[in-house]
């Protein structure tokens, strides 16, 4: 299992974690189109914690039949989880937005590269996310 | 088409990655939109942003994109060129718009995705 620690609002980190699980992937020699998935659902869940938690964790669990990639943070939890599924909606500051990030497509991009997409949170003490990407799927 | 022709033809110019113009560029993809990268760019394309942080690396990296193209004649921040260097991302710029950079793209490539 791949772990990172993720502290909030640093935005030098983001894609370490991501990359780090990428590139693990890639060396037990994944599939390409399954290495993008779990790319894009690392991204997504690393970029969150970073703009939204206090701090959090990334972890990978990497088996020949599947990847589940979990996000954990301590963090101010979503008040309307269904508002922050919806594609387009972001609660991301002004400053976030022009860098390129908090567009709302984070959860909305996990949904399409995740076979299995579980979110709990809590408000004032954080989220946690876990998405399966299966191999066979690809 | 190698980057190396796609750089002569539009005249961009080499911040980092100078050692990896021999990749293939399939084609390209427009966006500001770090998300919409990750989810809608292919593998191979060259990408055009007026971006200029670091987190530009990390999504072409983790992508795979050919290169990432700066235009409207941004200077990305040394963290980004630095960056770049280590994950051997090529990173280019041009003086003109994305309008304009993404216009001669699709002349060259013939319209490739």
């Amino acid at each position: 299992m791949l772990e990172f620690e993720v502290r909030g609002l640093d935005f030098a980190a983001v894609g370490e974690a991501s990359g780090t699980i990428k590139r693990t992937l890639q060396q037990v020699g994944m599939d390409a189109s399954l290495v993008r998935r779990v790319a894009v659902c690392a991204f997504e869940v690393e970029t969150n914690i970073v703009i939204h938690a206090h701090r959090g964790v990334v972890r990978a669990r990497i088996s020949p039949r599947q990847v589940v990639v979990e996000g954990e943070d301590e963090g101010p939890g979503i008040p309307d989880l269904e508002a922050a599924m919806r594609e387009g909606f972001s609660t991301a500051p002004a400053y976030i937005r022009e860098m390129g990030f908090g567009a709302g497509m984070g959860f909305s991009n996990m949904r399409r590269c995740a076979d299995h997409m579980e979110v709990s949170t809590q408000v004032g003490k954080g989220t946690r996310v876990r998405l399966v990407i299966e191999a066979s799927g690809s | 088409m190698n980057l190396k022709t796609v750089i002569e033809r539009l005249g961009l110019e080499v911040l980092t990655g100078a050692d990896h113009l021999g990749r293939e560029v399939t084609g390209g993809y427009v966006s500001d939109l770090l998300s919409d990268v990750m989810a809608n760019a292919v593998a191979g394309q060259l990408w055009l942003t007026i971006q200029t942080h670091q987190n530009v690396v990390a999504v072409a990296s983790l992508a795979n994109l050919a290169g990432v193209v700066i235009t409207s004649g941004k200077k990305p921040d040394a963290e980004t060129l630095q960056r770049a260097e280590g994950e051997g991302v090529v990173i280019m710029r041009s003086p003109y718009p994305t309008f304009r950079v993404a216009g001669e793209l699709w002349g060259l490539l013939g319209g490739a995705s």
